[in-house]
């Protein structure tokens, strides 16, 4: 019994390991196996976090596992247990508010979860169940359920594609709700199924479930009587992922692989690593700091408690005698408890508050980015998204920006533009202005036919048409925004007005389209048949064999197809790097002249290739790619071999430049960020020319640039050994630009400058895999810290022919370099989203390839030229507004609690309060809390235009300034030259306590009330005097509060409060306000503490109006100049001037 | 339908507000064009210049001096006179009451102490006790009381707060005031007489009455029992604090100043700030204009002396002050606003220099850096 258990357990954990069988249907397969349906999880999809049971314990925990919420605790407890001077309501009131307001929070969030998940699991959904159709509701779909989809329906959970309605087994979806990518997929139903799923006998093996949403190996076994078990492979295009809409198709039924937790989207969106921004850490250093004052202020109060205590008669004299209790506690213990009672007494140096606030700020603060019309785009009909609202100030902190290139800088909005066959080159002169120039035999043909020969050009431009994954857009089905292509009015036939074309590049579809203009027409795919309409209207068929896809590491993509006549084709199509050494090499030459003029161009290029299948060279590569298609482990691996096997020996035929268009003030908004003194980085895929170029365009690269260069090219020239030639190089331009480069001075002066020469710093990826895993040891850490030096002192840095990972790869070093800069990354892609992630803000901009960088990153932005407003405007403000406020708030607990701290050398050292408990509790809940939240959300210390205009004026806040130490150090400062001048101002004014006019005397309540005052006066004129944008709401709240300050101050001394064991403040408010001399003081007092800051402002004067003097004369950093080009500048018009003249 | 409900539910629910209008329907998406929301509401821009600060210095300045001349006069104008009569030296008169104190002695020690003044006092004199080194704001003493016993409550006459111990019941009778503050109530009692040239001794009459807070007296204490004029019957069942020689009901003949309301206790019972403190004991009203309250010649004060002080190395004191508008005697207040108004006006001096003559330069030097 046990050990067939044992025996099933380790089965399980066998099925765990590699993979899953799945019995489709729940039909045992065959006799000889028992048939023991395995366990996987139900299809319940679960984001919330509580149940109504454990809400409270789990809350309460998870509330309380944050250092400040447990310290607080810890506090409140002490005060409960020990005698303390003042009574827990005084810190137990603050933290029940904190704790239930973010439980509220979090509770009615988790309401929300459980709304959205009851909606998805309580779905009804039909499921086959022995031949019958029976409706269930979502969450109890079973692993190998199989599920009727009907059209406009997302999938219920990962199915595997049975039998779809339409007649080439196909079936239509959209993952608009997955990655955001609203064109329509084609997915494939395993081939050889029968039609009557009810007596489909079929296992599925697949891997355990894995959160690549575009990986899926599979192998799905099919008996049928009297016949071997079928095998087909299965894989992504099987797939149909939870979450995906069902299109175009009536309906489909499919098998269930992965069920709720265990789909591919529930594995998607199981949170994210959470950033920290640098102000974060600030606050804990501060913290830090203040936890050390208060324990050493309880330290000292506590010794010296004993030590005074220790003299004659003052321990208890007569008239004070101790209780019993505490005569009968021990020595010890009870320099513990008054140890812990000075900590209560002097905890709110360490305000829960401040956390309530700065969260307040960062959530309420961060509406303003999503509600700023300035970042809308009419295009998309979007405004800008706030993924977190933690990192706000962080945008004002930005040291190092890494953008992508394709769809960032640039538009990724293709355009064909020229194409070379055979080594001519063939430009679509009219293209923009002449709208029926596309006819078959239309000028551009022969001109075509003067150059290259017929054959040839048909070739080239059935490659075209052949090589690629475009689908035709359905006559009459409508298509919601995803217009790839922009140039469907252009087309003059009107038949073809209609068509569109979807593909999940746009260069595909520039490319089709630049086809379509030389008069090859694709129509589409039918059941594996590609049809072309060619030049005199012929409709030729192509029998489409295999795609071998794109992937980035090849950097191509083939096809295989069967002309009428029979011939085996391969055209491929793919980066030249990739292809050329892949061709016969006689014909690069020719081609690669025009490849590389047109890559500095700013074109993106494409080789095209193609080669002749023998029947038995293309049967051998059949079935290796099924095979490799078979496997189900290594897939990738296998089917990569089998491509490139297959890839060789092909003939180079031509060349294809398409534009992919800058960004708009895509150079301005470089430029600004320079000027700010941020240093740019790109990091593409893209080729070292047309990188270059683009950045030439945006100006990152300016002419009198110096580049330095470190690629594959420059590594070979010497002839030498790589390695050894790169450490030359290395050394060669740590030289120039490291050493030779004057000393940079601090932060301001950084980068831009006029006099210094500005270094351009070119890397392409395999140089920099060299450099970060290089094959000798000792030289790796001495290589990357030249590299990382170097690129420290380059304006620019251009990294191109990157991976994905090594765009994370380099942030990273960045990140961890010395002085670790904040760094930011931008992109659209999902090639971005490792370095969207390792950045310490990642911006994601809503593109045309996808929302997966949207959803990854923390901001999200229609185009690259908000940035500029984002990092210079917002992040600059919010950087002031929260650095401020964590200031602030330091500031004014300190001279909060310091005269209370002076107040014990002057009442024994027994822990007696100065203020009333009210008044402490009060303090930062209502009196101080409103004025500093205002600011935070509404300075502007400088007007957001001016921001704009100066991109210079970002430096200002560089390098975290207004929170490093000496900033710190003034406020402490003046916390406590503040805290002095309360505590013996009214010290003084009480050595003769008779104050009245009527000779009556005031007491130690009346004397903490005084203090009291002039404090909450004192830090609310502070705030009021660093306040530069006065809005009514500051006004409002500034003079409200004093005003409820005021009022309260009446309203509590006013009435004998039953609930309340003393009425210590009966009146003193009132009889205070009725002395003369109370009067004196305060307002004495008042100044007197707010001098040093108007002393300051007055001397540090010459610098605030110069930052706004500076516009006309120092804008030449930021903006005027720069409006006045056009976004193709002088080198670009230059260079495609002289191609027009090469025709 | 699915995006929306995982957008909303994305991480801890954190940031899923902080999406705003980004993830609500799609009618509002475009942000609302506020001057709120476009951060672009109209706002003054206040900028602290040499232009604004500098006028501002110099009122001050001239405000301040002549408000600190006319303080500092209207102190120095305050006449004090203040006697320390503990008794620590041999030669003084209370020398032997300060040594052979005993909370038991039924024979209360006197003495008396012979000064003079100089000066004739005014307008009304003011009679305060001082002590030191009396920490009545300790906070052990400090809490040691029961509001609501003393503001008449029935239920804590005889239920006193916790907070009173030690001096919450004696003899298994709960104390009436409870507490340490009405257990140490100062009970010295002070006699002034004026000794004429040739001799005589006439007492001074010394009025009790507005030496407490009119709030306290009328509002914050009361005895119990409401309009009962027998104090004696309802305090029945209360004992008296240990440390008083007689029951709070005796504390004075006249009913309006008798028990809780007693203005001596609750002049006593409004704690002091600081360990030497002063409060109000009696006041010498003026008789007419034309003799001066307190003439110039000899005293004697004649102390009642119960209050012991030496135990804890404190100090008494009687002192005689009139009054001025700003209170009692206090040279502080006048120092201070001279100090600070001619330090504003002498700033404001330096800083228009500084601005006019380095002004102009500062600012064109800058420009090219």
């Amino acid at each position: 019994m046990l050990r067939r258990r044992l025996n099933r357990l380790l089965g399980g954990d066998e099925n765990r390991v590699d993979s899953r069988t799945i019995y489709v249907g729940h039909q045992p397969c065959s006799a000889t196996e028992g048939f023991t349906p395995p366990k996987f999880c139900d299809n319940r999809i679960v984001s919330s976090k509580y149940t109504l049971w454990n809400f409270l314990p789990k809350n309460l925990f998870e509330q309380f596992r944050r250092i400040a919420n447990f310290y607080f605790l810890i506090i409140f407890l002490v005060q409960v247990i020990v005698d303390t001077p003042t009574s827990p309501v005084t810190s137990g009131l603050p933290l029940f508010f904190v704790i239930t307001v973010t439980a509220i929070k979090q509770g009615y969030e988790d309401w929300l979860r459980h709304k959205a998940d009851n909606e998805v699991n309580k779905y009804p959904v039909r499921v086959l169940e022995d031949g019958r159709q029976t409706s269930k509701e979502s969450e109890k779909i079973k692993v190998g359920d199989i599920v009727e989809v009907i059209e406009d329906e997302t999938f219920p959970c990962d199915l595997i594609l049975l039998q779809s309605s339409r007649e080439d087994d196909t079936c239509f979806v959209t993952t608009a709700s997955l990655d955001g990518e609203s064109n329509h997929k084609t997915h494939y139903t395993v081939p050889d199924t029968e039609k009557d799923l009810e007596s489909l006998s079929a296992t599925i093996e697949c891997e355990q479930p894995q959160p690549d949403l575009y990986k899926f190996v599979g192998r799905m076994h099919i008996y049928k009587p009297d016949q071997d078990p079928l095998v087909r492979s299965l894989g992504p295009e099987n797939l149909l992922l939870k979450g995906a809409t069902l299109k175009n198709t009536k309906k489909i039924y499919g098998v269930a692989v992965y069920t709720g937790m265990e789909t591919k989207m529930a594995l998607n969106y199981q949170g994210k690593s959470q950033k920290r921004s640098a102000v974060e850490k600030s606050i804990n250093a501060f913290l830090l700091v203040y936890l050390c004052i208060l324990v050493s202020k309880a330290l000292v109060c506590t010794s010296l408690k004993y030590w005074w205590q220790s003299r004659d008669g003052q321990d208890e004299p007569w008239y004070n005698q101790k209780t019993q209790k505490e005569k009968d506690t021990n020595m010890y213990l009870k320099m513990f408890t008054d140890f812990l009672s000075f900590m209560v007494l002097f905890n709110f140096i360490i305000p829960v508050s401040m956390y309530v606030t700065v969260e307040m700020q960062k959530f309420l603060g961060s509406f303003f980015i999503s509600w700023d019309k300035d970042f809308f785009d009419p295009e998309i009909r979007e405004g800008a998204l706030v993924n977190t609202s933690d990192l706000n100030e962080e945008l004002g902190q930005v040291e190092y920006v890494f953008t992508d290139k394709t769809g960032t800088l640039t538009q990724n909005n293709m355009e064909f533009i020229e194409c070379c066959i055979d080594g001519f080159q063939y430009k679509y002169r009219d293209s923009r202005t002449e709208l029926d120039g596309f006819c078959v035999t239309d000028g551009p043909v022969s001109k075509l036919q003067q150059k290259a020969g017929r054959e040839k050009e048909e070739l080239f431009l059935r490659a075209l048409c052949l090589c690629h994954t475009v689908q035709v857009k359905e006559a009459g089905s409508q298509v919601d925004g995803d217009q790839v292509d922009g140039l469907d009015h252009l087309n003059p036939h009107p038949e073809e007005e209609e068509r569109g074309f979807i593909a999940s590049s746009p260069d595909e579809v520039a490319l089709v389209k630049g086809a379509m203009k030389y008069g090859f027409t694709f129509l589409g795919l039918e059941s594996k048949n590609m049809k072309i309409r060619n030049r005199q209207n012929d409709v030729e068929e192509y029998e489409l064999l295999h795609v071998l896809n794109f992937d980035p590491v090849r950097r191509r993509m083939s096809v295989i197809v069967k002309s009428k006549a029979g011939e085996t084709l391969l055209f491929c199509k793919g980066a030249d790097s990739s292809i050329f050494p892949r061709v016969r090499q006689e014909e690069v030459e020719r081609i690669r002249m025009h490849v590389e003029r047109n890559a500095t161009e700013g074109y993106r290029t494409l080789c095209v290739a193609f080669k002749q299948l023998s029947a038995e060279e293309f049967a051998l590569a059949d079935a290796e790619l099924r095979e490799a298609r078979l496997a189900l482990q290594d897939r990738e691996e296998k089917l990569m071999a089998v491509y490139n096997q297959v890839e060789t020996g092909m003939s180079l035929i031509g060349a294809t430049a398409v534009e992919d268009r800058l960004q708009e003030e895509a150079a301005e908004t470089m430029e600004a960020l320079q000027g700010a003194g941020m240093k740019v980085w790109v990091l593409t895929g893209d080729k070292m020319e047309t990188a270059k170029s683009t950045c030439y365009a945006c100006r990152l690269f300016q002419r009198g640039t110096e580049l330095l260069e470190l690629t594959v090219r420059t590594l070979e020239e010497g002839g030498r050994k790589r390695e050894e030639r790169l450490h030359d190089l290395l050394l060669e331009y740590h030289r120039r630009a490291v050493q030779d480069a004057p000393p940079v001075k601090g932060g301001v002066t950084r980068s831009w400058s006029t006099a210094n020469q500005d270094y351009g710093f070119i890397i392409d990826g395999a140089t920099l895999s060299l450099i970060m895993n290089p094959s000798l040891d000792a030289s790796s850490s001495r290589h990357k810290n030249l590299f990382l030096q170097i690129c420290q002192n380059c304006t620019a840095v251009l990294c191109c022919r990157m991976a994905p990972l090594q765009k994370a790869q380099i942030v990273k070093m960045v990140k961890n370099s010395k002085g670790s800069p904040i760094t930011l990354s931008i992109g659209d892609g999902a090639n971005d989203v490792s370095m969207i992630l390792e950045a310490h803000v990642g911006i994601g901009i809503k593109g045309k390839e996808g929302r997966q960088a949207v959803r990854n990153s923390d901001y999200a932005i229609p185009k690259l030229k908000h940035l500029k407003k984002l990092l210079l405007a917002h992040g600059h403000l919010y950087y002031v507004r929260i650095a401020h406020l964590v200031q602030y708030f330091f500031y004014k607990n300190l001279c909060f609690i310091l005269p209370q701290f002076l107040y014990q050398f002057f009442c024994g050292y027994s822990q007696q309060p100065l203020y009333d408990a009210a008044y402490l509790t009060m303090y930062n809940i209502c009196f101080t809390s409103m004025p500093i939240l205002a600011y935070s959300l509404l300075e502007q210390h400088i007007t957001i235009e001016v921001l704009l205009d100066n991109a210079t004026l970002y430096r200002e806040v560089a390098k975290n300034a207004m929170l490093r130490w000496g900033p710190f150090l003034y406020w402490t400062v003046l916390g406590v030259f503040q805290g002095l001048l309360f505590f013996f101002g009214a010290w003084f004014l009480f050595s003769n306590p008779a104050l009245q006019d009527n000779g009556q005397v005031f007491g130690n309540w009346s004397y903490g009330t005084i203090v009291f005052t002039v404090l909450v006066f004192t830090v609310t004129l502070k705030l009021a005097l660093d306040t530069r944008h006065w809005t009514w709401i500051n006004h409002f709240v500034i003079w409200g509060s004093l005003a409820f300050y005021v009022f309260f101050s009446f309203f509590w001394g006013g009435i004998i409060w039953p609930f309340l064991k003393q009425q210590r403040l009966y009146f003193v408010f009132a009889n205070m306000l009725s002395s003369v001399s109370a009067w004196l003081v305060i307002i004495l007092l008042i100044l007197l503490s707010l001098m040093p800051d108007i002393l300051l402002a007055v001397l540090r004067r010459p610098k605030s109006p110069r930052a706004r003097q500076k516009i006309p004369g120092q804008s030449s950093a930021g903006g005027t100049q720069s409006s006045r080009s056009s976004a193709r500048p002088l080198l670009m018009r230059t260079f495609s001037d002289e191609s027009n003249t090469v025709i | 339908m699915m995006a929306s409900s995982y957008n909303a539910k994305e991480e801890d629910g954190h940031h899923s507000g902080a999406s705003g209008p980004g993830s609500s329907t799609v009618k509002s998406r475009k942000p609302d064009n506020t001057a709120f929301k476009q951060q672009r509401l109209p706002a003054w821009q206040p900028i602290l210049t040499a232009g604004t600060v500098l006028p501002a210095f110099f009122v001050i300045g001239l405000i301040f001096i002549p408000i600190g001349i006319g303080l500092y006069v209207t102190s120095n104008n305050i006449k004090e006179f203040e006697i320390d009569y503990t008794g620590i030296d041999m030669s003084s008169p209370c020398f032997n009451c300060s040594q052979s104190f005993s909370w038991n002695s039924s024979v209360p020690c006197k003495c008396s102490l012979a000064f003079s003044l100089d000066q004739p006092f005014e307008s009304n004199v003011f009679m305060y006790y001082g002590l030191s080194n009396f920490y009545q704001n300790h906070r052990r003493y400090v809490k040691s009381r029961d509001d609501s016993q003393l503001n008449g409550d029935s239920f804590s006459l005889t239920n006193p707060s916790k907070e009173c111990e030690p001096y919450r019941t004696s003899e298994n009778k709960p104390i009436a005031p409870c507490g340490a503050i009405a257990n140490s109530l100062f009970n010295d009692t002070l006699e002034l007489f004026y000794i004429d040239p040739n001799g005589t001794r006439t007492p001074i009459p010394l009025i009790k009455k507005g030496i407490a807070w009119w709030t306290d007296k009328h509002v914050k204490f009361r005895n119990p029992g409401g309009n009962n004029s027998n104090l004696t019957a309802i305090f029945q069942g209360t004992s008296k604090p240990v440390n008083w020689r007689k029951p709070v009901y005796e504390l004075d003949t006249d009913p309006e100043n008798n028990g809780f309301i007693n203005e001596d206790f609750i002049v006593w019972m409004r704690t002091a700030a600081l360990p030497t403190f002063r409060k109000l004991y009696r006041i010498i009203q003026k008789k007419n204009n034309m003799t001066p309250t307190l003439p110039r010649g000899n005293y004697t004060l004649e102390v009642t002396y119960n209050y012991p002080v030496r135990s804890f190395e404190g100090r008494k004191r009687m002192i005689l002050s009139t009054i001025s508008w700003m209170g009692g005697k206090n040279p502080f207040l006048g120092i201070a606003y001279i100090t600070v108004g001619s330090v504003c006006f002498f700033l404001g001096v330096v800083l228009l220099i500084i601005h006019h003559k380095y002004g102009n330069r500062n600012n064109s030097s800058d420009i090219p850096n």
